[in-house]
C-alpha cells in the first residue's frame, strides 16, 4: 500500500450522520464514515446492511433525509451528473458496461464531457497501459468480453474520469474465485500506480481485507465497527454480524 | 466511412457473407431486387411515384429511428410532427387569391416553398421542445402512452382548428417549390428534390449516430442511470434527439404537403404513426440502412398489393394492414431485431 502524507489527516470524502430512507424503510441511520487521501477503505456487511446505499448517497442516487456528504471539507450538493466532474467516479454494481459499444468507446464514455482531446488521449493511454488486455481488445464489443474483463473495463471507465476518489460497488459480484483475485489485484494496482483514493463496498471479506487500509463494518444501516484489517481480524465482529448476533447498535 | 464499414462492403467480404447465409445481406438484396423488378415491370411513371412515396416514408423512418432505435424511446406520436410540418408549410405557402374563393378561408402568407420550409421545421422544433419536456418526465410504457396522447391531440387540433387548418375540408392547392422562376411541377423533378432531402436526412442522422453524441444516446438506451453517473444529463440528450427527430419529421411533412398539394387530418391519423413504427421495427432498430429498407419494403408491399389478381380493389387497403400486421408478428417471433437492426424492441 502506498502511504501518502496525509493518510492520518482530514477526510477527503466523508459522510456525517447521513440517513437514507426509501419510503418507510430506513436504509442508513445517521451513519458516519469517510476516506482520507490515498487510502483504500472497505465498507462491509451482510445483505441489506446498507453498503451500496452508502455509495449511492454520495452519488445522489439515494434519497438522503438527514446528515451531509462532505467533499474536501464542504457539503457535496451537486446533482448526480455533476459529481464526476468534481473528482468522484462511481463504478456501479454489476459492471454495467455498454455492451453495444466497443471497449475503447466504453472507456471514452468515462470522460466524453471533457473538451481537452489531448487529456482524453492521455487518460486512455494510462488505462490501456494499466490493463493490457483492454488494449489488445479495444476494438471488440464489450459484450464479447468475459465477466472479469468487463469488470476491468468498468474500472478503467471509472478511471477515465480522472477521479480523486473511486467508488467501487461490489466489484467481485458474480465472478469466479480466480477472477475475484484478479479484480482485487487490479484495485491494489490502481491504488499503487495512480495513487487514487478508493472506497470499495464488498461482500468478499477475506479478499478485500488483504488490500485495504481500513474497513467499516455495517449492520442494519449503522456502522458497528471500524478499524484496520488486522484489528477486524482480531475480533469476532464479522462472524457476529453475518450470523445475526449484532443488531444495529454500535 | 469507418474502416469497419469499408471492410464490410469489400466484394470478397460480401461474397463471404452471402455464402454464410447472412440474413442482413440477403434481406437487403431481396428488397433491392424486388424494388428494381417492380419498377421495371410497372414503368417509369410508376417508379417515380413509388420513389416519391418511399422518400417521404424513408425520411420519417430514419428520423423516428433516431428516437426509437438509438435512444430507446418508443414514440407513437411522430405523426403529429409530420402533420405540424405539413400544415405549417401549407398555410405559409397558401395562396390568398385562391383562399378568397373558399367559404372557410385560412390565413394566407403566399411565401415561396423554400422560405416556408425552414420556418415550418422551426415551428415543429418549438412544438417538439414543449412535448419533449413533458415526455421526459416519463419512461417505458407511460412514455408510449403519453406519445400516443400527443398523436391524438395533434389529430384533433388538425380536425377542429378550422380557422387554421380548415378541418375536415383540408388545405388545397399547396404550392410546389420553385427555384428562381423554375417551378418543380414535374413528378421526376420533385422526386429528385425528395431524394436530395432524403440524402441530407441520412447524412445528418449518420453524423449524429457516429458522433460522441450518438454514442451517449446508445448508452442511454442501455443504461440511463449509468450514464448520469458518468456526468451526462440524460434528459438533455433525450430532449435534443427528440427535437432533431421531430424537425426531420416536419421536413417530411412539408415535402409531403407540397408533393400531394392537398392535406387533411386523415393523412395524420394514429394508424399512420403505428405504420411508421412498424417500418422502423421491420427495417431494424438503430440502423439507418434498416429504416431505408423498411420504408422500401413497406412501399413495395403497399403498392404491390394493388396488382394481386385475386384481391378485389375494395379490400386492398385492409389487406395491406393485415399483411403488415402478420409480418410484424412473424418478425417478433423469429427476428425481433428486424431485418438489419442492432437491438430487439
Amino acid at each position: 500500500m502506498n502511504a501518502p502524507d496525509d493518510r492520518n489527516g482530514a477526510m477527503l470524502l466523508e459522510l456525517v450522520d447521513v440517513s437514507v430512507s426509501y419510503g418507510p424503510v430506513r436504509a442508513l441511520n445517521e451513519i458516519s464514515l469517510g476516506v482520507r487521501k490515498g487510502e483504500v477503505v472497505a465498507v462491509m456487511g451482510p445483505n441489506g446492511a446498507g453498503k451500496s446505499t452508502v455509495l449511492k448517497a454520495v452519488m445522489g442516487l439515494a434519497p438522503v433525509v438527514g446528515g451531509a456528504v462532505i467533499w474536501r471539507g464542504r457539503p457535496l450538493a451537486a446533482a448526480t451528473h455533476e459529481i464526476v466532474k468534481q473528482g468522484i467516479a462511481f463504478v456501479p454494481q454489476g459492471r454495467r458496461v455498454f455492451t453495444h459499444l466497443t471497449i475503447q468507446e466504453n472507456l471514452e464514455m468515462g470522460c466524453l464531457y471533457l473538451n481537452d482531446h489531448a487529456e482524453k488521449q492521455r487518460r486512455l493511454q494510462t488505462v490501456l497501459d494499466l490493463f493490457p488486455v483492454l488494449h489488445q481488445k479495444r476494438r471488440d464489443l464489450a459484450s464479447q468480453m468475459s465477466g472479469g474483463q468487463q469488470q476491468m473495463l468498468a474500472l478503467g471507465r471509472g478511471l477515465m474520469a480522472g477521479p480523486d476518489v473511486l467508488l467501487l460497488d461490489e466489484p467481485t459480484l458474480g465472478l469466479a474465485p480466480i477472477v475475484v483475485k484478479e479484480v482485487f489485484a487490479n484495485v491494489a494496482k490502481i491504488s499503487h500506480t495512480l495513487e487514487t483514493t478508493i472506497m470499495v463496498v464488498e461482500h468478499n471479506i477475506k479478499g478485500v481485507l488483504d488490500i485495504v487500509d481500513r474497513a467499516y463494518v455495517l449492520n442494519m444501516g449503522r456502522v458497528v465497527h471500524d478499524g484496520t484489517p488486522d484489528s477486524i481480524r482480531e475480533t469476532d465482529i464479522l462472524t457476529r454480524v453475518f450470523l445475526g448476533k449484532v443488531d444495529g447498535e454500535p | 466511412m469507418t474502416a469497419l464499414a469499408r471492410r464490410a462492403f469489400q466484394p470478397g467480404e460480401l461474397r463471404r457473407r452471402a455464402a454464410a447465409g447472412d440474413v442482413k445481406l440477403w434481406a437487403s438484396l431481396l428488397i433491392l431486387v424486388w424494388a428494381a423488378v417492380f419498377m421495371i415491370w410497372q414503368g417509369l411513371g410508376f417508379a417515380i411515384s413509388i420513389g416519391s412515396v418511399f422518400a417521404i416514408w424513408a425520411i420519417l423512418a430514419v428520423s423516428l429511428n433516431l428516437v426509437v432505435g438509438y435512444a430507446g424511446l418508443l414514440s407513437v406520436g411522430h405523426i403529429g410532427f409530420f402533420g405540424i410540418g405539413a400544415y405549417a408549410a401549407a398555410i405559409l405557402t397558401s395562396n390568398a387569391s385562391y383562399e378568397q374563393l373558399r367559404t372557410e378561408a385560412i390565413p394566407t402568407f403566399a411565401w415561396p416553398f423554400f422560405a416556408a420550409l425552414p420556418v415550418s421545421i422551426a415551428l415543429v422544433g418549438v412544438a417538439a421542445v414543449v412535448v419533449g419536456v413533458v415526455l421526459n418526465r416519463f419512461r417505458d410504457d407511460i412514455y408510449v402512452l403519453v406519445s400516443f396522447g400527443f398523436a391524438i391531440i395533434a389529430f384533433n387540433v388538425f380536425l377542429n382548428g378550422r380557422g387554421l387548418t380548415r378541418g375536415a375540408f383540408g388545405v388545397h392547392q399547396i404550392a410546389r417549390p420553385a427555384i428562381g422562376g423554375w417551378e418543380l411541377t414535374g413528378e421526376l423533378e420533385f422526386l429528385i428534390l425528395l431524394l436530395v432531402f432524403l440524402a441530407l436526412t441520412v447524412a445528418v442522422s449518420w453524423l449524429i449516430v457516429t458522433s460522441s453524441f450518438g454514442r451517449v444516446l446508445t448508452a442511454i438506451r442501455e443504461d440511463e442511470q449509468a450514464i448520469e453517473v458518468f456526468g451526462y444529463r440524460a434528459t438533455h440528450y433525450k430532449l435534443a434527439i427528440w427535437v432533431i427527430s421531430a424537425m426531420l419529421a416536419g421536413l417530411a411533412g412539408a415535402l409531403f404537403a407540397s408533393w400531394t398539394s392537398f392535406i387533411d387530418p386523415n393523412s395524420f391519423i394514429l394508424l399512420e404513426s403505428v405504420l411508421l413504427v412498424s417500418i422502423v421495427i421491420l427495417g431494424g432498430l438503430a440502423s439507418i440502412w434498416g429504416s431505408l429498407l423498411g420504408a422500401m419494403a413497406f412501399v413495395l408491399l403497399e403498392e404491390g398489393m394493388r396488382f394481386l389478381p385475386f384481391l378485389p380493389a375494395e379490400y386492398v387497403g385492409q389487406a395491406r394492414q393485415a399483411v403488415l400486421g402478420i409480418l410484424l408478428v412473424l418478425l417478433m417471433l423469429f427476428r425481433p431485431q428486424g431485418l438489419v437492426g442492432r437491438y430487439r424492441l
